[in-house]
């Protein structure tokens, strides 16, 4: 039976890698070899130019202003989501009192809270253009409302508020799905833990520090590698939403913008693969950055 | 290493061995092109806002002159996405219209030597009168259009004109006429204001649509020295005194409070919407504007375009002069297998009657010489072609646009900054011309001159 054990793990597992190599690992391999051509898309032929890509990208004025907006948005996006999200769903699973309840019709705003990731990215960044539409857009309308006409601009067409206007968005889209997987993972926590520390005294805020935190962390750490691989991407939203796009004056440009235009617009393909070459260690740096800075003792619930 | 550029600067992808032999038929009276017997015909076009009435009567005609041949006609949105692969495996069809947001780049393909040459149609005898070749059939600048170094690769099939648009009936209604200076244009400026309606709207969200009025000004100014100029990236090219008045001109609307508030942020629908419903007077746009806002613009508005206004009385170009390209781009693939049809297609495609029914089913100017006479024309159709008309051969346009993207996209950005206030004329032209040295300055970008 030992050779029937082996076909059959072979048979199983052939498949899927044939899949993952074909249309994974393939394209990366590709990649990274005509990063290190200068070809323009179109010929068969690709002239060799060695790391010459990867120089130019660092006198690249607007490659630069990507990588400055996407680390605001790497900075911003994973942590005002995760501290969102963990503020819902810590409402929904402790907020009603000490013991395990949440607050009233938490049931109704699990669902409404999820109702963002059901939006495609192209519908979002078509509704929020209409929040943000100067004069009578939703916003400005909402600001006049309630006494804060001071407060209206062009949203997306000012250089200091386009990156956060489209930042908003982002956070916004994503803080539903983190609502659900974090409320999952503290309805998971034992009930007797949390009703011996309250029992010992402990008031909602101390448990959820104390108790629910550090059993849900795992959720977090995961979160926290999701959201920074959104926050390096953004492409799709500034091309729908912004000036330009990547505008005004170069404020909300990400580097899959930068590199979409040099290979599309400008037929550079070569240049293009070295951005995203590029792209592909700094999320690789940063995703391993984030599991070794989030580390913590794992606890064990036998 | 060595090894590795040797396999590098290799193929990209599997194919693209050297063009097949040219199939060829019998060249006759009938067939001057040469167009093998019973080869089929492929042809992929752009499915955008002209539709693709006027390009299946082509294939009609081409069917009736060649009946044993089998042509099929494919329309897309996004050309490039599907044609790029074909391209590069050297299967590509035999005629494509490359045009749409998704095209690809032509000078990049004609680089790559993926395109034919076209001055053969050029000097074939036309559809409509076999003494008459297609290259006398095209309006002036359509076969300049389509030259990259010396070849015509491309035909463009729209001829689109940029103005000032306005509304006929509201202008009649308040007394207003439409200015033919500059100066001219400030002072209606405050009358309108003072009528309570904003005197200027525009797409904000892409700023080429100011440009437009601006470069026009320009060249109005300077004259077709300085519109090469800048084509040719000639040092200072955006610091002479014509692109500085220009820049001027327009910031004056921005320093005097003559645009609408937000249209900095206004997508081009919504500056187009809010134009249509009389919130602003005057909008940048091109010919295309009306088939564009076909569903929006209210019974009676009568959509007009008038010339960019003259910038001062010294100006090189009289006040009639219009910014006037051809778009719609028609190519033969180098690589096709059938490219003496697809040369047959565009001698169809281009005579005068293909031409009559694009005019009347896409409310667009055709490039061939009087398509649209006696041909009844809407409102603005009929403004474009006076403007035409009016301007004869002071019909100008910029090439940097398509030569070197890298620098539209600059200019746009600073375009957008000069609108929005935040610059200065002065740091606009620093800012366009340290772009422009820059792709001069790029061993990588391919220069072209005019």
């Amino acid at each position: 039976m030992r050779h029937g054990k082996y076909r059959f793990l072979i048979g199983a597992l052939a498949p899927p890698l044939l899949l993952y190599g074909v249309f994974v690992v393939s394209p990366y391999a590709q990649a990274f070899s005509l990063a290190l051509t200068d070809w323009d898309g179109l010929s068969a032929e690709a002239g060799f130019v060695g790391l010459s890509n990867f120089a130019d990208l660092w006198g690249d004025k607007l490659f630069l202003a990507a990588l400055r907006n996407n680390g605001f948005m790497i900075l911003v996006v994973p942590t005002a989501t995760i501290a969102l999200a963990l503020f819902f769903s810590a409402c929904l699973t402790l907020g009603g009192g000490t013991r395990r309840r949440g607050v009233r019709g938490s049931g109704l705003y699990r669902i409404v809270y999820f109702f963002p990731q059901l939006l495609s990215v192209a519908i979002l960044g078509v509704l929020f253009q209409f929040v943000y539409t100067p004069g009578n857009g939703l916003l400005n309308g909402l600001l006049g409302a309630v006494g804060l006409g001071g407060l209206e601009r062009a949203w997306l067409a000012d250089p200091a508020s386009a990156l956060p206007a489209v930042t908003a968005v982002m956070i916004w889209s994503a803080v539903g799905f983190y609502v659900v997987l974090f409320t999952a993972a503290m309805e998971s926590v034992p009930v007797d833990v949390v009703e011996a520390a309250v029992l010992d005294g402990a008031g909602r805020f101390t448990v959820f520090r104390r108790i629910t935190l550090p059993l849900v962390w795992d959720s977090v750490q995961v979160a926290y590698v999701y959201l920074g691989i959104l926050a390096l991407d953004g492409f799709a939203l500034v091309q729908i939403m912004t000036v330009g796009p990547g505008g005004p004056d170069n404020a909300t440009e990400v580097i899959g913008l930068t590199l979409y235009r040099s290979a599309f617009t400008y037929g550079e393909f070569g240049y293009a693969s070295a951005m995203g070459v590029t792209l592909f260690f700094i999320t690789l740096t940063l995703t391993a950055l984030a599991l070794r800075a989030t580390k913590r003792e794992r606890v064990e619930l036998a | 290493m060595a090894g590795a550029a040797a396999v590098l600067s290799g193929c990209v992808t599997a194919g693209g061995d050297d063009p097949a032999e040219q199939a060829t038929g019998a060249v006759t009276e009938d067939n001057p092109l040469g167009v093998p017997e019973g080869a089929d015909l492929e042809v992929v076009m752009f499915d955008g806002g002209y539709g693709q009435e006027y390009t299946q009567h082509a294939v009609t005609l081409y069917e009736e002159r060649h009946p044993d041949a089998t042509v099929t006609h494919e329309g897309l949105q996004k050309v490039g996405e599907v044609l790029q692969p074909r391209f590069v495996s050297g299967e590509p069809p035999d005629v494509v219209d490359n045009t749409g947001a998704g095209r690809l780049d032509i000078a990049a393909l004609a680089e790559a030597g993926q395109l034919t040459d076209l001055a053969e149609l050029l000097d074939a005898p036309s559809l409509d009168d076999p003494a008459v070749k297609v290259r006398d059939l095209l309006l002036p600048g359509v076969v300049a259009d389509g030259t990259l170094d010396g070849t015509p690769y491309f035909l463009n099939y729209s001829y689109v004109a940029w103005g000032i648009w306005y509304s006929r009936s509201l202008f009649e209604s308040k007394g207003w006429t439409v200015p033919e200076t500059w100066d001219d244009m400030l002072a209606l400026c405050g009358e309108i204001k003072d009528a309570g309606i904003a005197p200027w709207t525009w797409q904000g969200k892409f700023p080429e649509y100011m440009m437009d009025p601006l470069q026009s000004l320009a060249a109005k100014a300077g004259g077709l020295d300085l519109v090469y100029a800048v084509d040719n990236l000639e040092a200072d090219a955006w610091r002479q005194d014509g692109m500085l008045a220009a820049a001027d001109a327009i910031h004056r609307l921005v320093t005097g409070g003559h645009i609408l508030e937000g249209s900095e942020g206004l997508s081009h629908t919504e500056a187009q919407n809010a134009w249509c419903n009389g919130e602003a007077a005057f909008l940048p746009c091109g010919s295309w504007i009306e088939g564009e806002q076909q569903g929006v613009t209210p019974e009676g508005f009568d959509m007009a375009m008038a010339a960019v206004p003259a910038l001062s009385g010294a100006d090189a170009l009289p006040y009639g002069a219009v910014q006037g390209s051809s778009s719609e781009s028609f190519l033969v693939p180098a690589q096709a297998a059938n490219p003496r049809g697809g040369l047959e297609y565009l001698r169809c495609l281009f005579s005068g009657e293909v031409a009559r029914g694009f005019a009347e089913s896409a409310k667009a100017m055709p490039v061939v010489k009087g398509a649209t006479e006696g041909l009844e024309l809407s409102s603005g159709l009929a403004s474009v072609a006076a403007a035409l008309e009016a301007a004869g051969d002071g019909v100008f346009g910029y090439k940097y646009r398509t030569w070197y993207p890298e620098l539209a996209v600059e200019v746009d950005t600073a375009t957008g900054e000069l609108l929005a206030g935040r610059t200065d004329p002065e740091q606009w032209s620093d800012r366009i011309q340290a772009a422009a040295d820059a792709v001069a300055a790029d061993d990588s970008v391919a220069k072209y001159e005019r």
